[in-house]
């Protein structure tokens, strides 16, 4: 054999390695990513249209979206307001203790949800530690909207954080420094220097952290003590349903939530983008 | 001298603005401090007080039960078999998508993220329409004695739909850093793709694997959302460790399911840990 069919030999081989490999990829995430995502799609537009309105019309389901929307809206707001301090403070202060403070902001990834849960139970349930103070102000916390809030800003506070942390780091001072020789408050050289430095890390951030407080289930459940209509989200009115057989509205507002979701991740892609290009400018 | 150094002189003699930039910037530590700690610090200790409320003979006595040892056996098992099969399948994702150009690629990438979008509730809900016993392709899998939902497949089904991206996203980059030209030189000294693979390059790949790897596993062991729809949560059979502790809370037994939560905690918070140290060595690297 000459080397030219050697050559000519291994490079096929190559191709057919290359082929091989790529089918494997597509096939594995074809059954395990995209069958299912077809599959509830396929399933619900069989069921019509009728039943995608029919499902809407239900007075429970659009209280459950009602209340997903109004714990992510406060949660986003929570946690990016306290994410941009703790961000800044991380960044630019300096003082015994801070790496064990940044340890702490990891720790939400590592507890499971339903933990999470248990934890409000123990702080705020029958003979919690707050319970007596908040039972004397006559504050139900515990299986009701409030709980259901604190549990779902403890799993969404990483996310800001880690998102405007290292551009901070990256930005550096010098801007800052020198709004505030020009003459600018702390305020000004906030809102008008850091923060269009970071607004597209605190957009994605944001984002990540709605995307994962529209979907918590197992720390609300344990919380919500959800009564029928009454403290049930999205995801629990899901649940509901899936528990009492009707599984064609499950499907649907599980459909929504992930389109909903979905669209998220699409303007986080869009905002990773502008930040690649805020970084490298 | 550099434009900050300018400024701190210009700077020095407004004393009173120092004072108010000093009161600010404590102002601000300690909210930040008060809301981590607050926030987070504080429930934590909640359980593992709670956990060890009666020394650690309530906790083990909590853990001696049959239940609470399969739930823990078998939340560890699908973890582990999800981790490895993550490693394999996730580092040949990331090898697919740095390496090869194929129309589609972008595509390809998007849905890898799709895990990350899509509610993990939503996970199960998808998975019990595709494959559970009303679906067509249920059916059939069933009559071939294959149990997807309601059977310990579902659980690692589901796992391994919601930690996809974890391999593949902490092996792409490292992967996108690595100089092509050593492995074209291999190729050229005559090895095939897989010892090039193999030789040079794994040992690079090996510490983003691992940690990949490591947080796919440390997720899966809390993962409730979806295992609560997909497993039917059997006792002794398909009853994962945090839907055990979802039960205990609902039978007001918080002792017991803060001393399973203790345990679960402890291992995935040594993960996470462990996992940060492999990361922040291979940043080093690059």
């Amino acid at each position: 054999m000459s080397a030219g069919q050697i050559v000519l030999q291994r490079g096929l081989r190559r191709r057919v390695v290359r082929g091989l490999l790529l089918s494997l990829a597509l096939i594995y995430v074809g059954i395990l990513l995209v069958a299912p995502t077809v599959g509830i799609l396929w399933t619900v537009l069989q069921d019509g249209t009728q039943m995608i309105f029919d499902t809407f019309a239900l007075q429970d389901v659009q209280n459950a979206f009602r209340l997903t929307a109004t714990i992510t809206v406060i949660t986003v707001v929570v946690t990016a307001f306290f994410g941009v301090i703790t961000a800044w403070v991380l960044a630019r202060d300096n003082f015994p203790g801070r790496s064990i403070l940044n340890a702490f902001v990891d720790l939400p990834m590592a507890v499971s949800p339903v933990i999470v849960g248990l934890m409000a139970v123990l702080l705020f349930g029958r003979g919690g530690w707050f319970e007596p103070f908040f039972a004397a102000q006559g504050i139900q916390i515990i299986f009701a909207v409030p709980s259901m809030v604190i549990v779902t800003i403890f799993i969404s506070i990483p996310f800001v954080i880690r998102e405007v942390t290292p551009v901070l780091q990256e930005i550096g001072t010098d801007e800052e420094e020198a709004a505030k020789t020009l003459g600018a408050s702390s305020l000004q050289s906030f809102f008008r220097v850091t923060l269009p430095n970071i607004k597209w890390a605190l957009c994605y951030g944001i984002a990540l952290s709605a995307a994962r407080a529209l979907g918590e289930i197992g720390a609300v459940l344990i919380v919500s003590g959800s009564l029928q209509g009454m403290n049930e989200s999205a995801t629990l009115w899901i649940l509901r349903a899936i528990e009492e057989r009707q599984d064609s509205q499950a499907y649907v507002v599980a459909l929504t939530l992930a389109a909903v979701s979905i669209l998220l991740l699409v303007s986080i892609e869009f905002f990773k983008h502008r930040r690649i290009k805020e970084i490298s400018r | 001298m550099s434009f900050a150094e300018v400024s701190r002189r210009v700077e020095a003699p407004a004393l009173s603005r120092g004072l108010g930039a000093r009161l600010g910037r404590y102002g601000l530590r300690s909210i930040a401090i008060v809301y981590l700690a607050g926030l987070i610090l504080l429930p934590l200790a909640a359980v593992i007080t709670k956990g060890f409320g009666n020394g650690t003979a309530a906790l083990t006595s909590a853990l001696s039960s049959s239940g609470a040892q399969n739930a823990i056996k078998l939340t560890l098992v699908t973890a582990l078999a999800a981790a490895i099969i993550n490693a394999v399948f996730g580092t040949l994702l990331a090898y697919v998508l740095v390496r090869y150009h194929f129309p589609g690629r972008s595509l390809l990438s998007a849905i890898v993220d799709l895990p990350f979008a899509i509610p993990t509730l939503v996970t199960g809900v998808m998975l019990v329409a595709l494959y559970g016993p009303a679906s067509p392709i249920g059916a059939r899998l069933a009559e071939a004695g294959i149990d997807v939902v309601f059977a310990p497949l579902g659980i690692l089904m589901a796992l391994l739909f919601i930690t996809l991206p974890f391999v593949v996203r902490t092996v792409q980059p490292v992967l996108s850093e690595l100089d092509e030209a050593q492995e074209e030189a291999a190729y050229v000294l005559g090895a095939t793709t897989w010892t090039t693979f193999r030789r040079v390059v794994l040992p690079a790949l090996r510490p983003a694997i691992a940690a990949g790897a490591l947080l796919s596993f440390a997720r899966s062991i809390g993962e409730f959302g979806s295992v609560i729809v997909v497993s039917g949560n059997l006792v002794n059979e398909t009853l994962t460790a945090p839907v055990f502790i979802f039960q205990l809370t609902g039978q007001f037994k918080p002792e017991e399911a803060a001393a399973v939560s203790t345990v679960l905690f402890a291992i995935s918070f040594t993960l996470v840990m462990v996992t940060y140290k492999l990361v922040s060595r291979t940043g080093e690297a690059i």
